[in-house]
C-alpha cells in the first residue's frame, strides 16, 4: 500500500524545510453521514519527525486540524541525504512511517 | 334520593402521553474529571486533558499551566475571511528566542486547542499547518519561550463553517 504521508525535505545551507501532506481523515465525531448517524472520531493525535537519531519536530493534534493534514517547518543540522523518519498514530490505534531523503 | 354518579372512565393515560423527547440526544459531557492540573507542554505525552477542554482559557491552563501575554514578537498569519472553515492555512514565526512549544487555539470550536507543536533545539520556530474552524472566530497561537507565554491573536470570518455535515 502506497504510504499516506508525502514527504519533501530539502536543504538550503544549514536549514532543512519539511513540508508534509498526510492522507487522513480528520474526522471529529461531530459530523453526521448521508443516513444521520454519527461518523466517530478518527484522527491523528500524534506526528513525529525524527532526524540522525533525535526528534526535530513533534505535533499533537486535535480533531481541529483539517483533513489530509498539511504542515511545514525548518530545522538545522541535517546535510542533503540524511535520512528523515516521519510516523504518526490515531486515535484508533493507527498509524504509518516513511522515511524520506533529505534533496 | 341521589344517585351516585358513575365513577367517570378515564382513558388510559398512556394513550394520551405523546412520545415527546424519545430521541433524547445524548450529548456525551465528557465530564472533565478536575485531576492532571498543570502539565508542561514539553513532556512527551500526548495531552489529551487540554484537547477536552471546551474553553480557551481551559485549554490553555490544562496544556501550560500559566497565562500568556500578548507580544509583538508572535508573528500570526491567518486570511481576514476563510471562505472554507473545513481549511483555513495558518502560520505563526516568532523573532523570540529558546522556543519550545507554539499552540494554536480557536475559540470558537468546540474544543478550543487545535494542534500544538514541540520545537526541539536547532529547529526554526515557525510552523504552518491548515486548522478547521466552527464559525467567525478569534484565533490565538501561543508561542513558548524561556518557560513564558507569548500570544498573538487574529479574528478570522468564516463564511462556511468547518463542522457542517
Amino acid at each position: 500500500m502506497a504510504s499516506s504521508i508525502r514527504v519533501r525535505a530539502t536543504s538550503t545551507g544549514d536549514i532543512t524545510e519539511v513540508q508534509t501532506l498526510i492522507q487522513h481523515p480528520m474526522d471529529t465525531g461531530l459530523v453526521k453521514d448521508s443516513k444521520g448517524e454519527l461518523i466517530p472520531a478518527h484522527f491523528i493525535q500524534q506526528l513525529k519527525f525524527e532526524c540522525n537519531g533525535k526528534d526535530v519536530f513533534v505535533a499533537d493534534w486535535g480533531t481541529a486540524v483539517s483533513k489530509d493534514p498539511y504542515v511545514k517547518f525548518s530545522f538545522k543540522g541535517a546535510k542533503k541525504g540524511d535520512e528523515l523518519k516521519i510516523s504518526w498514530t490515531d486515535n484508533k490505534g493507527g498509524s504509518d512511517t516513511t522515511t524520506a531523503k533529505i534533496a | 334520593m341521589t344517585t351516585t354518579p358513575k365513577p367517570h372512565w378515564r382513558p388510559h393515560p398512556t394513550r394520551r402521553l405523546i412520545l415527546q423527547g424519545a430521541t433524547s440526544v445524548a450529548l456525551l459531557g465528557l465530564g472533565n474529571l478536575p485531576f492532571a492540573p498543570a502539565r508542561a507542554a514539553a513532556n512527551d505525552k500526548y495531552p489529551e486533558e487540554a484537547f477536552r477542554q471546551k474553553s480557551e482559557a481551559d485549554a490553555i491552563k490544562a496544556l501550560y499551566g500559566k497565562a500568556a501575554e500578548p507580544s509583538d514578537k508572535v508573528k500570526l498569519d491567518a486570511p481576514e475571511i476563510a471562505e472554507n472553515g473545513g481549511v483555513v492555512p495558518i502560520s505563526v514565526t516568532t523573532t523570540l528566542d529558546k522556543v519550545t512549544s507554539i499552540s494554536f487555539f480557536v475559540a470558537e470550536n468546540p474544543s478550543a486547542l487545535a494542534a500544538s507543536y514541540r520545537i526541539p533545539d536547532g529547529t526554526i520556530p515557525a510552523v504552518a499547518n491548515r486548522l478547521k474552524m466552527a464559525r467567525t472566530t478569534k484565533l490565538t497561537a501561543i508561542v513558548e519561550a524561556d518557560g513564558k507565554l507569548y500570544s498573538a491573536t487574529k479574528e478570522v470570518k468564516v463564511t462556511v463553517g468547518g463542522c457542517g455535515g
